[in-house]
C-alpha cells in the first residue's frame, strides 16, 4: 500500500506533526475526580512516543487531559499554568478549577483558527466545601461545558456507548477508578491512534494520586 | 476584548485555505453546533422553543445543553449554530447589560435595542469575514407588546410573527405559519411549538427529544425545564415492517 | 506645610529632606475639604454613605453623583474631587469587566481594591501627573470572602475596614463608628446609623445644603450593589435630623 507523501516527497510519518490521537477522560465522584489517558503519540502511523503523559498538572490539585496536536496542547497548558500562577499571586489562594477551565476556553476560543486542541480540565477545589462537580470539557472550537464525566480524543468515539451505559451518579472513588480504567482500555483496544499504558490521576481533598497500568495490567475484554 | 491571542498568524484549519492565488480568509467553521430554534408571537406574549442537543459533526456530543439565555427581565435569546460562539455572545451581551446596570440611570435596554445591538455586532463580524456562526432569535415583551426578531451570521436582521432557524426553516416555518393567529395565546402556542419540535426530532438528524420552551409575557421571562417529548413509533405498518409482496424494500 | 518642606512640594518625583512626598499630602488635604464619606461592613452587608455638598440651589437633585455602582456586586463612594472620583469609578468598572471576561466570575473585593490602589499609586510616580484628589470607599461581595469594605487612598494604599470614614468630618465620624457593634449591626440599622453620623458631622455653618447618597451590597439587595432606596435614605435622614433637633433643644435647656 502506498503511504501518503508530504510535499517534500518524504514519507508522511517523518514530516507529520506530532499528534495525540488519544483516549482521555475525567470522571467526578463525591469530593474529587479521576482523570485517565492512554500514552500514545503518533506522527502519522509512527508511534513517536509510547509512554507520553497526557495528564498535565496545572496546579497541585487541577489537571488537564490533552488531545489533538501535541505542540498546541503543550503550548496551551503552559500558558494556562502561567496565567494561573499569576492569578494565585493576585488572589493569595489556590485557583478554582472553574477558573482554570475558563482560561483554557479563553485560549482555545480566541485562537481557534490556529489550534488543534481538545482539552478536559478537572480537579478539586475548596469552593462550596469541595463538593462541587469539577469536570470541564473544552472541545475543538473553544466551547466550555461542565459535565459529570467527560471523554475526548479519537478513541473516545468508540466508548460513548460504554460510558453512557456504565456511568452512574454517586460512584465511590474506587468505582470511578475502575470505570476509567475499563473505558480507556476499551478505547485503546479499538483506536489505532491510542495505546500504550493507562495513566490515571485521582484528585481529592487529601491530595493527588498517580497510577500507571501497563502491559498485563491493562484490562482485556 | 480581543481575548488572549497567542500569536498573529494564519496557520490552522480554516485559515490554512490560504492557497496560493486564492484570497486569505478568516472564515471559521462551526464545530459544536446546535440545531433549530422556533418562535411565535402571541396575543399575550412570545414563545420560543428549541431542543437541547449540541452535535460534533454527526456525533451527539452534548445531550442536555440549554441554548437559551436570559438577557433582561423581559428579554431572552434562543440560539442555534456554533456553541462556542453562542457562549461568546452571552459573555458579550452580559457585559453590555452590566454596563447598563452600573450606569444606574433608570434606563434599560429594550428587547428591540438588544436585537439591534446583536445585529450591529453580527454584521460587524461578517464584514471582518470572521462571523459568529449563529442564528439568534430575540424574544421579548415591551410596552404591552411581544417582540420576536432574528439575527443571523451575516447580520441579517428582521422581525416576524413566526420565526424558525436551521432545519426548522424548512420543516417548521410552514407549520408555524399555518398555526399562527393574531389571537393565539401563549399557552396554546406552547403546544404548537412542542408539536413542531416533535416533527423536527423525527426528521432532523441533529436533534434530540429533550426540549425546552420559554415564554416572555407581561409577567416576565419564564424558561421552562428540559422535558422529554412523547413520540409515536407504534403505527401498525411501522411495527409490522416489510412484507413479502411489498413493491420494494423500505 | 512646614518650612522644612519649602521647595520640595512641587512634584511627586521629589522627596523632602525628611522623606515626605508633599504632593500626596496635599491630595489628602483635597479630600479633607470634601463632604464626609463613611462606610461600614456589618452582619448582612456593606453600606456606604456620603455627604454631597450642593454648590447651588438651582442644581437638579441627583446630579453629579458621588456614589457609583461598578459591577453587579460592588460599588464605590467618593470623597474629594468629584471628577477624579469619576475617573476612579470608571477604572473600577473596566477592571470588573476585564476580570469577568477572562475568569468568568465577579472580581473579588480584595483584587479590585488592590488594582484600584495600583492605579492610584501610578499617579504618585511621575512629574507630569498629579495624584488623585479623592479617596474611594469600595464595597463588594463575593462567595468566598463575603462582604468587604475597602478604603483606597491617593497614596496608593488600600486597607480593609469594618468601619471607615474620610472627608471633612472624618475624625468625629470615626469616633461615632467605633461605638458600633459591626457583628450584630444589620444594614437596615446601618443606614440609620450612617445617616445619623453624616447629619451630626455636617457643618451647618459652612455648607447649608447637602444631599445624602447611600449605596449598599447586602442580603436585602440579593448581594447586588444598589443605591439605597431613596425613601429609606430620606426616612433615615429625617429621623437623624429630628433627633439632632431634640438634642440641641436639650442643650438649650441645660
Amino acid at each position: 500500500m502506498e503511504r501518503p507523501m508530504s510535499a517534500s516527497g518524504a514519507p508522511e510519518w517523518m514530516t507529520a506533526e506530532h499528534s495525540m490521537g488519544t483516549s482521555i477522560m475525567a470522571v467526578a465522584f463525591d469530593g474529587g475526580v479521576v482523570l485517565g489517558a492512554d500514552s500514545r503519540t503518533t506522527t502519522g502511523t509512527y508511534i513517536a512516543n509510547r509512554v507520553s503523559d497526557k495528564i498535565t498538572p496545572m496546579t497541585d490539585s487541577i489537571f488537564c487531559c490533552r488531545s489533538g496536536s501535541a505542540a498546541d496542547t503543550q503550548a496551551i497548558s503552559d500558558y494556562v499554568r502561567y496565567y494561573l500562577d499569576m492569578h494565585v499571586v493576585e488572589m493569595g489562594t489556590p485557583p478554582l478549577v472553574k477558573t482554570a477551565a475558563r482560561l483554557f476556553r479563553e485560549l482555545c476560543y480566541s485562537n481557534k483558527t490556529q489550534l488543534m486542541a481538545g482539552m478536559i480540565c478537572a480537579g478539586w477545589d475548596s469552593a462550596k466545601g469541595g463538593q462541587v462537580r469539577q469536570v470541564f470539557c473544552v472541545p475543538i472550537g473553544g466551547s466550555l461545558v461542565e459535565q459529570p464525566f467527560a471523554i475526548g480524543g479519537s478513541g473516545s468515539t468508540y466508548i460513548y456507548g460504554y460510558c453512557d451505559a456504565h456511568y452512574k451518579e454517586g460512584m465511590t472513588k474506587e468505582e470511578c477508578q475502575a470505570f476509567v480504567k475499563n473505558a480507556v482500555a476499551l478505547a485503546m483496544s479499538r483506536d489505532g491512534s491510542s495505546g500504550g499504558v493507562i495513566r490515571m490521576v485521582t484528585v481529592d481533598k487529601d491530595g493527588t494520586d498517580r497510577t500507571c497500568f501497563g502491559g498485563e495490567q491493562v484490562p482485556s475484554f | 476584548m480581543s481575548g488572549l491571542r497567542l500569536t498573529e498568524g494564519s496557520r490552522g484549519l480554516a485559515a490554512s485555505v490560504a492557497v496560493e492565488g486564492a484570497p486569505l480568509t478568516r472564515t471559521q467553521v462551526p464545530y459544536v453546533t446546535g440545531s433549530s430554534v422556533l418562535g411565535m408571537k402571541c396575543a399575550d406574549g412570545v414563545v420560543i422553543a428549541c431542543d437541547t442537543m449540541a452535535s460534533y459533526g454527526t456525533l451527539a456530543r452534548f445531550k442536555s445543553l440549554s441554548r437559551m439565555h436570559q438577557v433582561s427581565p423581559n428579554c431572552i435569546l434562543g440560539v442555534g449554530g456554533d456553541y462556542s460562539d453562542f457562549q461568546q455572545l452571552q459573555t458579550m451581551v452580559d457585559a453590555e447589560m452590566t454596563a447598563q446596570y452600573v450606569a444606574n440611570d433608570g434606563l434599560t435596554l429594550s428587547p428591540k435595542a438588544i436585537h439591534s445591538f446583536l445585529a450591529r455586532h453580527m454584521y460587524h463580524r461578517r464584514c471582518k469575514v470572521d462571523p459568529l456562526w449563529n442564528t439568534v432569535i430575540v424574544a421579548g415583551f415591551d410596552k404591552g407588546e411581544g417582540v420576536l426578531s432574528l439575527v443571523d451570521l451575516f447580520g441579517t436582521a428582521f422581525s416576524s410573527d413566526v420565526l424558525a432557524t436551521g432545519f426548522g426553516l424548512h420543516l417548521g416555518l410552514p407549520l408555524l405559519r399555518n398555526a399562527h393567529r393574531p389571537d393565539i395565546t401563549v399557552a396554546e402556542a406552547k403546544g404548537v411549538l412542542e408539536d413542531i419540535l416533535k416533527v423536527l426530532f423525527y426528521r432532523d438528524a441533529r436533534t434530540n427529544d429533550v426540549v425546552q420552551l420559554a415564554s416572555v409575557t407581561a409577567a416576565g421571562v419564564e424558561i421552562g425545564k428540559m422535558t422529554k417529548l412523547k413520540t409515536e413509533w407504534g403505527y401498525k405498518s411501522f411495527v409490522e415492517g416489510a412484507r413479502v409482496g411489498d413493491d420494494s424494500s423500505w | 506645610m512646614t518650612s522644612i518642606g519649602t521647595g520640595y512640594d512641587l512634584s511627586t518625583t521629589t522627596y523632602s529632606p525628611d522623606g515626605r512626598v508633599f504632593q500626596i499630602e496635599y491630595a489628602q488635604k483635597a479630600i479633607e475639604n470634601s463632604g464626609t464619606a463613611i462606610g461600614v461592613s456589618c452582619k448582612d452587608g456593606v453600606v456606604m454613605a456620603v455627604e454631597k455638598v450642593v454648590v447651588s440651589k438651582m442644581l437638579v437633585p441627583g446630579t453629579m453623583r458621588r456614589a457609583h455602582l461598578v459591577d453587579h456586586h460592588s460599588g464605590v463612594v467618593i470623597s474629594g474631587l468629584i471628577s477624579d472620583g469619576r475617573q476612579l469609578a470608571t477604572r473600577a468598572r473596566d477592571e470588573c469587566s476585564s476580570y469577568k471576561s477572562v475568569y468568568d466570575s465577579p472580581i473579588p473585593g480584595h483584587v479590585l481594591a488592590e488594582r484600584l490602589a495600583n492605579f492610584a499609586h501610578v499617579y504618585t510616580l511621575y512629574a507630569y501627573v498629579r495624584p488623585f484628589g479623592c479617596a474611594a470607599l469600595l464595597g463588594a461581595h463575593d462567595d468566598i470572602n463575603g462582604y468587604q469594605l475597602y478604603l483606597v487612598e491617593p497614596s496608593g494604599v488600600s486597607y480593609r475596614y469594618f468601619g471607615a470614614a474620610v472627608g471633612k468630618g472624618k475624625q468625629a465620624a470615626k469616633t461615632a463608628l467605633e461605638k458600633l457593634d459591626f457583628k450584630t449591626l444589620t444594614c437596615r440599622e446601618a443606614v440609620k446609623e450612617l445617616a445619623k453620623i453624616i447629619v451630626d458631622v455636617h457643618d451647618e455653618t459652612k455648607d447649608k445644603l447637602y444631599e445624602l447618597e447611600m449605596c449598599w451590597v447586602c442580603e436585602e439587595s440579593k448581594n447586588k450593589s444598589q443605591l439605597v432606596p431613596q425613601d429609606l435614605v430620606d426616612e433615615a435622614r429625617k429621623a437623624a435630623e429630628a433627633a439632632q433637633d431634640d438634642d440641641s433643644d436639650m442643650d438649650d435647656d441645660e
